[in-house]
């Protein structure tokens, strides 16, 4: 720099003593020095450019991002500006996918790199090695620009939210397996309904291809037909520890996930773009397991009182049932009453019509019953009678054999 | 997957047996009929909430496929 610095002054030095041939025509002063060295177009541009970039090898400036462009190359192109100046500015495609957030038009920065010229066009410009957004944080920034850009998307309507399942039979929990989040989880999981099943994708939750890893893993439960309810998240840390669940993949995985996602990020203050795009957010991930399942002591006392309203409200019909029942019985034993008498007064009926059909009683006026002897059948003509017939003769009280000696004389 | 029916169906279903034996406009068949499925539902239900100790388990990729182990903390 000293050495470069040294050569700017000596050209400066050389050119103030040279003067500019047209300078001197226009002054009008005649030249008498020796004829000045004419620079060709290349030269002269080599020369600015090696000043240049001499001087400013390494330069911080401030100002607005305008005319961003950033063609397929996938290099950015802008200019920096303020009220009265603007500054050609390129940053090449391995230092601008470092930077977290978006370079925009109207956005105020920061930029760091060095000054060079660009010779096929004479310009000079910034190469940008760093750019950071002036008055906020860079990572804040970019979490407020995919905040705001998937918002505009939709991606944290209240109706896209899936309602959790009541009762699941397995939790999906995408998370570190040595982290605290974890044991957190499964310790109040444990509390609270002691026969949940719990499916661990283990992952990395912080640092390079963490959030790609939360997304494969959310998609691999997805692909399972045995996952009730997933949470996704990790113990506290720094905005850096937790920008994982800040990355446009997670919050694309979460919302393309057909089971309910239960965010689980960090402390209660910290809000992560994971948590505006999960169906429910839990303040920390012991928070999440509380969500997540009810209390088994809870249902099992809400069980036993519906039974006991199950049990009682028959019970409360059954006074006047057996009010029903006694009235009933009464009235049972008072018809067998009335329809037995009626019964036995027709049987005293029957009886006394028999007893006055009976032969017995016929025989008891006066009449006799004639068979012939050996024969049970009673006479009823003398057709067929001949004389010496032994008949027997039946009467009221005793009975007697009787011969037959004629037809009776008229 | 093999429940037949959902805890949190089973106790609806119950609830609102509950309410219609407590109303009483059912017949004595009906309510008795009623009382005998609300049992039904209340056993199965403490039967889901008495389930056995779930399991913690966790899935790793071993040689590009995925497995499930037990997992312990």
């Amino acid at each position: 720099m000293e050495q470069q610095g040294f050569e700017f002054d000596s050209i400066q030095q050389s050119r103030q003593r040279r003067g500019s041939p047209k300078a001197a025509a226009v002054s009008g002063q005649p030249e008498k020095q020796a004829t000045p060295k004419i620079f060709t177009v290349s030269e002269l541009t080599r020369n600015v450019r090696a000043l240049l970039e001499g001087h400013f090898p390494e330069v911080w400036v401030s100002g607005e991002i305008s005319n961003f462009r950033s063609p397929s190359s996938g290099h950015f192109y802008f200019t920096l500006k303020d009220e009265q100046a603007q500054l050609a500015s390129v940053m090449f495609r391995g230092a601008n996918s470092q930077i977290p957030f978006k370079l925009e038009d109207g956005l105020e920065v920061i930029c760091h790199g060095r000054i060079t010229v660009y010779e096929t066009r004479g310009q000079y410009q910034i190469v940008v090695d760093h750019c950071e957004p002036k008055g906020i944080g860079a990572l804040q920034l970019a979490f407020e620009q995919l905040k705001k850009k998937l918002s505009e998307e939709g991606l944290f309507d209240a109706k896209n939210k899936k309602p959790l399942p009541f009762l699941p039979k397995k939790i999906g929990v995408v998370t570190s397996p040595t982290g605290a989040a974890i044991r957190d989880i499964l310790k109040v999981l444990h509390q609270r309904f002691e026969s949940t099943n719990v499916l661990l994708i283990p992952v990395r939750v912080q640092g390079e291809g963490a959030a790609e890893e939360v997304a494969e893993a959310i998609f691999l439960l997805n692909k399972r037909d045995d996952i009730d309810v997933m949470i996704v998240g990790r113990g506290g840390g720094s905005m850096e520890d937790l920008w994982a669940f800040n990355e446009e993949v997670v919050a694309r995985a979460i919302f393309a996930s057909k089971i309910p996602v239960v965010s689980a990020v960090g402390h209660e203050i910290d809000f992560t773009i994971a948590d505006f795009v999960a169906d429910v957010r839990a303040p920390t991930p012991s928070a999440a397991a509380e969500i997540v399942v009810p209390r088994r002591r809870d249902l099992l006392e809400h069980i036993e009182e519906l039974k006991q309203q199950l049990f009682k409200s028959p019970l409360r019909r059954f006074p006047d049932l057996l009010m029903r029942l006694d009235d009933l019985r009464g009235r049972l034993q008072f018809g067998w009453q009335v329809f037995w008498d009626k019964r036995s007064q027709n049987l005293k009926k029957l009886l006394s019509n028999l007893d006055h059909l009976s032969p017995l009683h016929i025989l008891s006026k006066g009449y006799s019953v004639v068979r012939k002897v050996g024969s049970p059948k009673a006479l009823k003509s003398s057709k067929g009678l001949k004389k010496g017939d032994d008949l027997q003769v039946t009467f009221h009280e005793g009975d007697c054999i009787a011969k037959v000696m004629g037809p009776s004389v008229k | 997957m093999a429940t037949p029916m959902k805890f949190e169906t089973a106790v609806e279903k119950l609830e609102s047996i509950v309410r219609k034996l407590e109303n009483g406009d059912l017949t004595l068949e009906e309510s008795l009929k009623a009382f005998e499925e609300g049992i039904g539902l209340a056993r199965s239900c403490e039967k889901i909430l008495k389930e056995a100790k779930g399991k913690v388990e966790q899935l790793i990729k071993k040689e590009g496929k995925w497995e499930t182990q037990s997992f312990d903390i």
